[in-house]
């Protein structure tokens, strides 16, 4: 009876205390995925068409790989989810952002790069899946951090 | 360990810039130190969600990201939110300027 007690007050304890915790959605299966096509499958995006109007800036080559700028703009009409997918990375997937309405599909953020790799971002939009990749050389890798 | 954070919303264009910079240690499985890194983000705009972001340990130390909010006025609330694997939070209120 008192552990069945000490178990439920845990709980509420815990409900009380970080309420937010069960509520966040976290994609577990895509970002502990080692392979891009893994994380990719796990977020339900198996054919990405090529996209011209999914842009990525960044620079060509980054000399330290624990801070790569990144900025991402969706030109394709009713984008709602912008992923993006470090291919050599070990866990490849970095980032995923869902865009309500009062949101536009853009973001810029840095991110870690363990070695010279292609950048794959791939977009929801309109029930599909757009993808464009773009290659960052990196001179010091930066996972270490 | 919730760092402070800080942020800035500008009109542009006639839409909303909105920078936001996090203090966080964001440790990756590759380190010495115990796996440490922010998994959620949320942008509120007057109490709306209006985006959800999901991060890994593959984003830089201290992130800083850009959003872009449709249209927006001069006085909106923006609230930035965000949740890391160790159960920590912090969250940063502030108008568009």
């Amino acid at each position: 009876m008192d552990s069945l007690r000490r178990t439920l007050l845990g709980a509420l304890a815990l409900a009380v205390l970080k309420p937010w915790a069960a509520l966040a959605a976290w994609n577990k299966d895509a970002f502990g995925a080692k392979t891009p096509q893994d994380a990719l499958k796990s977020m339900g995006a198996f054919d990405a068409a090529p996209s011209k109007d999914l842009v990525i800036d960044a620079p060509q080559i980054a000399e330290n790989g624990a801070v790569v700028p990144i900025e991402i703009a969706s030109n394709i009409p009713g984008t709602t989810a912008i992923a993006v997918v470090i291919e050599k990375n070990p866990f490849p997937l970095a980032a995923k952002f869902d865009f309500m309405e009062g949101a536009l599909p853009f973001v810029k953020l840095n991110v870690k790069m363990g070695e010279t790799s292609d950048i794959r971002v791939v977009a929801w939009a309109g029930g599909r899946q757009f993808a464009a990749t773009r290659e960052i050389k990196v001179t010091i890798g930066g996972c270490g951090g | 360990m919730a760092g402070p954070m800080k942020m800035r919303a500008t009109l542009a264009g006639g839409n909303t810039d909105l920078r936001v910079l996090m203090t966080h240690p964001m440790t990756t499985a590759q380190s010495k130190q115990p796996l440490h890194f922010i998994q959620n983000v949320t942008v509120k705009v007057n109490g709306k969600t209006v985006l959800e972001g999901e991060i890994s340990q593959a984003v830089s130390r201290n992130p800083v990201f850009t959003f872009r909010l449709k249209g927006g006025a001069k006085g909106d609330k923006i609230e930035v939110s965000w949740l890391d694997n160790q159960g920590d939070t912090n969250k940063i209120e502030s108008a568009v300027a």
